[in-house]
This record gives structure tokens, C-alpha cells and sequence, in this order.
């Protein structure tokens, strides 16, 4: 009896340590792709980087040189338009389902809604927008690149500024209603100020997940090889080119994948770690 | 001395506190009542109904959004399903002259989804298989076993590793993944295991499933991690110190206090998992090989819905073409929506009543 005891003792012993070296195993075997990553990305980019990249368009192949330029300042302009789109009517979602629609079955309705629309493929979307937008305005264009990428950001702004909003305590806006001020003005002066740190934290991280989608825009936006800013073109955007350079059979092409990459990661972790920063300081400062 | 077997020990999950801050039931009617009567009091009642209805407005347009993609789809992919109908899905066509299936012929006009929903079935299946147990590992280590001063680095660089694109995962694979298999992994997979026919050898290029898989698996781990360990954390604490305080190692406490009650929650997670990886693209067209065909091969080239979608449909040749692009479109729209409502409501299950983090 004892020394099955002591056996089983054992046993259970081994078990909880061959657990938690499993555990342990899992997390380096994660850690290290993301590292691997990383650190080639890094090298690769920084050996490919210099100042033509950002100042050059596109040249033929067989030519060695040339940038990105065009791609840089036309992903800019499509995310500016997306988040002209997606950021508004995102915002205002949020308010409805934290201010006007609490506990009704309409919010719970949207705030679903809302989460499913994030998980459709960013394909699909793609051709969606396509459907949507390119085939009735007749051709390929910035605008219709911005629509799917507004599209993909207001569910993301839209949840996040719900749980921003629902962090406001009911006492700030009664203090508002009591002193007389419109409801219109309590809402946006008062409660969406107070949680104005966190709702801009979960539009750049709406930003920053559209940023790097190639996806929806290569049957909008297009691509495009020299210089455009005109909405109404197809635009070049630095994902879709490092897509198109990546899958090219020459050396110079892949170097400018690489660099592009890297220029797109050190936006992408920005933002990520702006977030982050502001999150841990404390979302809702100087609230309660 | 008595035994304790623990594994025969039933928690019920105990109430979690409501938030009270977040739900107007739990204000008192007084408190209502007031707050209703200083919202009347205002003489501003039209631009306070006008702000909410603009507020109403925006949030119906997500719904609108939703029905807008769908009846598109469904529209614009009329052509195709009336010319092939549900055969699409599971039919293919026998080639007159080599009496060999053909499932993708644009030329010809024949087209069926058949090697592309194979395609995206193998390799999100191996995705899973090669991270869930990764996944889980990572959150039982950073919620019950982590150094308080190595828990917020880890979790970091696993939301990172949520937030590189697509395309970059692609590039990454295209240029160090696949010839890592293509020079090491696939030669000895082929010798080991070649005889049970999982493992062929007639592509040399390192493309092909496997590729797609392990791409897939990496990027669906943060999202598969970071869910598990929110509901990880929604089990009480009550639950893991009674546990210990029976005499369990660790280990017990987290198979039986923790994971035990989180299952649910564990399983929503990695549905939630397979939906973004039915749904992934630019990295899986970049290594897949896209060739439309069924092999048992892991090694072998394939194409998934969303990879044909992405190659073929700028330059589609015919409207049928298109259509077939479309429904093929519709199907991952109506797959991925049943997948994330199923998954969402696991999740909800498990984690309603605590507080909910931003990500």
C-alpha cells in the first residue's frame, strides 16, 4: 500500500513536469518562427533599403535602381479614404450599441453582425466591392480600394468604441443630463471625450489590420506601375506590390519585396505598440 | 489511506458577478426615472432625435453591409450555379479523350469546386492539427505557469505575430519556409514515411500542402492562443484553489480546475481558428503551387477557393468563368459565416459576465 503510494506520488510528479516542460516547448516553438521572421526580415529589408526606394518609381525589369514611391503614397491615399469610410460610421456604431441600444435585441443584433462581417475573408470582400463598386463605375480605382478597406474597419472600430464607451461611468453622464446639456452633446462632448484615448486606440488598430491586406484590393485598387493619386485610377499599394514582386522570377524585384516588407512591419508594430502603450497607461484617465 | 481521483470530480462553473456599470437593469428605477426625465427636459428634442437616428443609421449600415455582400454574391454567381447547379460541389468531369477527371478547364468551360474545397479543407485541417496543441500549450504556459516578468513580453510578441500580413507571411515562406522543405523536411518525410502514400515524390518544388499548412498553422496560432487564454482566465480562482487545495500537483489543477472548465470556451476558440484559415489567402496562393487538382499527397500541389479567387478572377476569360469565381466566393462567404457565429457563441458561453479585453 505504501509503496504504491509513493509510485503513484511519483507518477504525478513526472506528469506535472513533463507537462510543463511541454508547455514551456510550445511557447519556444512559437516564440521561434516569429523571431526567425523577424530577424530575416530585418536583415533582408535593411540590406535592401535605401533612399531610392522612397523617392523612385517602379523601373522596367532589367534595370536595376528604382522605389516604391508610388506604392507608398498610394497605400496612404487608400487608407486615408478607408478610414474616412470606416472610422465615422464605425464610431457612430459603437455609440448606437453603447449608448442608445443597450440590452435591446436590435444592438445585440449588430454588435453580431458586426463580429461575423470580421471574419469574412478579406477575399470576399474583394470581390464584393468589386461587384459593387468597379463593375458599375465601369473600371478599376483608388476609390473602390478605399471602400473595401473602410468596409473591413468598422467592425473593429465599432466593437472597440462600444467597450470604451460601456468603461464610462453612468455618474459622468448623469452629472452631464443634470446641468442641462442636450443628450446629443453629453454623448459627444462628455462620454466620447472621456473615452476618446481608447476609441482612437481601436481605430489604429483597424488601421493597422488593413494596412498590410492585399487581398480585397487586387480586384479594386489594382496596382499600378507609375505614379497616380487620382482617385477615379487604379492606384498602386505597397502590400499588393510586395505580392506581385515576391511571385517574380528577378532578383531586383524580390530585393524591393523585402525592403517594402520591412517599411510595412515597422508601420504595422508602430501602431501595435502605440496601442499597447496607451492601453497599459490606462485607458480612461482622469474618468473616475 | 483513501484515494482521491480527481478526474472524477465534477465543478459546475460557479455565477460570475455581473458588471454592474454595464447593464441599465441593475440601475435602480429611481435612478431611471430621473435620468428619463432630464433626458425629456431638454429643449433639444429634435437634434437629439436626429443624433439618434444618425447613430441608428450607421449601426443598421453594418447590417446593410452584410445583405449587400451577400445578395451580390449570390447575384453575380446566378450564371454558374444555373449552368452546374449543386453539382458544382461535388462532380467532376471525365475528359472524353484521357478518360481522366477534369475538374477546372476555363477553356473548355467546365468548372467545378471539388479540388478547391479539397484544397481548402487539407490544408486548413493540417493547420489546425499542427497548432492547436501549440496553441493551447502557449496558453496554459502564459496564464498558470509564466514569471509574472515574462508574461507581458510573451503576450506581445504573440498579438504581433497577429498583426504581419498576409503577404508577409507569404513572402517569408516563398523564401526561407519552402526551401527549408524542399532541401531538408520533404526528402526525409518521403523516406520515413513515403509508403504510406501521405508523402510522394513526384514535386520537387517544396510547394504544395504541407507549405500551406504550416504557414496557416503559424498565422492562426496568436488568434487561437490569445482566445484560449481569455477564457482560461474567466474560470474563477475559487475553482483552481480548490483543486490544490485537494492535493493536486499542477498539472491536475489545470487539467481538471482549469481546462476542464473551459472547454467549451477552448473549442470556440479554435473554430474561431478554422474560420480565419478557410478564409486566408495571400499566404497560402503564394506557396500552395495552385494547381486544381485531388491528390492524397501532402507534398503535392493544390489550389484552395480563396487562392483561385485571388489568381484567376482579374483575368477571368468568360462571364461563366467569373460566375464560377463568384460562387466559389459565395461558398466561403456562407462557410465562414456559420463557422464565426458558431464559434462566437461557444466563446459567449464561456466568457459572458466577465468583463471583455480589447483586441
Amino acid at each position: 500500500m505504501r509503496t504504491e503510494h509513493t509510485f503513484r506520488a511519483k507518477i504525478r510528479a513526472l506528469t506535472d513536469g513533463a507537462a510543463t516542460g511541454l508547455a514551456v516547448l510550445a511557447t519556444v516553438l512559437v516564440v521561434a518562427p516569429l523571431v526567425a521572421i523577424f530577424v530575416y526580415l530585418v536583415y533582408r529589408g535593411a540590406v535592401s533599403l535605401n533612399w531610392a526606394f522612397f523617392t523612385r518609381n517602379p523601373v522596367p525589369v532589367g534595370e536595376s535602381g528604382g522605389g516604391m514611391a508610388n506604392s507608398i503614397v498610394g497605400s496612404a491615399i487608400l487608407l486615408g479614404v478607408g478610414s474616412l469610410i470606416g472610422i465615422p460610421i464605425g464610431i457612430a456604431g459603437g455609440v448606437f450599441l453603447a449608448e442608445f441600444g443597450r440590452g435591446t435585441k436590435l444592438a445585440n443584433a449588430i454588435r453580431f453582425t458586426a463580429d461575423v462581417l470580421n471574419g469574412v475573408p478579406s477575399i470576399v470582400m474583394g470581390i464584393a466591392v468589386y461587384s459593387l463598386v468597379v463593375v458599375p463605375q465601369g473600371h478599376f480605382s483608388a476609390f473602390s480600394g478605399g471602400v473595401a478597406l473602410g468596409i473591413m474597419m468598422i467592425p473593429t472600430v465599432c466593437r472597440t468604441t462600444e467597450e470604451m464607451l460601456l468603461m464610462v461611468p453612468n455618474a459622468v453622464r448623469e452629472a452631464a443630463l443634470a446641468l442641462g446639456v442636450p443628450n446629443w452633446r453629453s454623448v459627444l462632448a462628455i462620454t466620447v471625450r472621456t473615452a476618446s484615448a481608447g476609441i482612437i486606440t481601436g481605430c489604429m488598430l483597424a488601421f493597422a489590420r488593413v494596412a498590410g491586406e492585399t487581398a480585397p484590393l487586387i480586384f479594386t485598387a489594382f496596382g499600378n506601375v507609375g505614379w497616380s493619386e487620382k482617385l477615379s485610377e487604379p492606384i498602386a499599394a505597397l502590400p499588393m506590390q510586395i505580392w506581385v514582386y515576391a511571385t517574380s522570377p528577378y532578383d531586383e524585384w524580390h530585393r524591393l519585396a523585402w525592403a517594402g516588407a520591412l517599411v510595412l512591419i515597422v508601420l504595422i508594430v508602430l501602431a501595435v505598440s502605440l496601442v499597447r502603450y496607451v492601453t497599459s497607461r490606462g485607458v480612461l484617465k482622469g474618468a473616475s | 489511506m483513501p484515494e482521491i481521483h480527481l478526474s472524477q470530480l465534477q465543478f459546475e462553473p460557479e455565477p460570475v458577478p455581473q458588471n454592474g456599470n454595464c447593464h441599465l437593469e441593475t440601475v435602480s428605477s429611481e435612478a431611471a426615472q430621473v435620468r428619463e426625465y432630464l433626458l425629456s427636459r431638454g429643449n433639444s428634442a429634435i437634434a437629439d432625435r436626429g443624433f439618434r437616428w444618425l447613430m441608428v443609421l450607421c449601426a443598421l449600415s453594418i447590417f446593410g453591409i452584410v445583405v449587400l455582400i451577400a445578395t451580390e454574391l449570390v447575384v453575380r454567381s446566378k450564371l454558374a450555379w444555373g449552368q452546374f447547379g449543386l453539382d458544382f460541389f461535388y462532380r467532376a468531369y471525365t475528359d472524353t479523350f484521357t478518360h481522366k477527371p477534369m475538374y477546372w478547364d476555363p477553356v473548355n468551360g467546365h468548372f467545378s469546386a471539388l479540388p478547391f474545397l479539397y484544397g481548402t479543407l487539407v490544408s486548413s485541417f493540417l493547420a489546425l492539427l499542427l497548432a492547436v496543441p501549440l496553441a493551447i500549450g502557449v496558453a496554459v504556459f502564459l496564464t498558470e505557469m509564466c514569471p509574472r516578468a515574462l508574461r507581458a513580453p510573451l503576450a506581445f510578441i504573440t498579438e504581433l505575430l497577429a498583426a504581419i500580413p498576409s503577404v508577409i507571411y507569404g513572402l517569408w515562406a516563398v523564401f526561407v519556409l519552402v526551401p527549408l522543405l524542399r532541401e531538408h523536411l520533404n526528402p526525409w518525410l518521403i523516406k520515413g514515411f513515403g509508403w504510406t502514400g501521405f508523402f510522394g515524390d513526384d514535386n520537387p518544388t517544396g510547394l504544395g500542402f504541407l507549405a500551406a499548412g504550416i504557414i496557416l498553422a503559424i498565422m492562426i496560432l496568436p488568434i487561437i492562443s490569445s482566445l484560449t487564454r481569455e477564457v482560461m482566465t474567466a474560470v474563477p480562482r475559487s475553482q483552481r484553489e480548490a483543486v490544490l487545495a485537494l492535493g493536486a500537483t499542477r498539472w491536475e489543477m489545470i487539467r481538471v480546475g482549469v481546462l476542464r472548465n473551459a472547454r467549451i470556451g477552448i473549442v470556440g476558440a479554435i473554430i474561431l481558428g478554422l474560420g480565419r484559415a478557410l478564409g486566408e489567402t495571400m499566404a497560402v496562393a503564394m506557396v500552395i503551387g495552385n494547381n486544381p487538382q485531388i491528390q492524397r499527397s501532402l507534398l503535392a500541389n493544390g489550389s484552395t477557393m480563396s487562392a483561385v479567387i485571388a489568381n484567376e478572377f482579374a483575368e477571368a476569360s468568360s462571364d461563366l468563368h467569373l460566375s464560377a469565381l463568384m460562387e466559389l466566393g459565395l461558398a466561403l462567404f456562407i462557410v465562414t459565416i456559420i463557422v464565426n457565429a458558431f464559434a462566437r457563441m461557444l466563446v459567449w458561453m464561456v466568457t459572458r459576465g466577465t468583463p471583455s479585453s480589447v483586441h
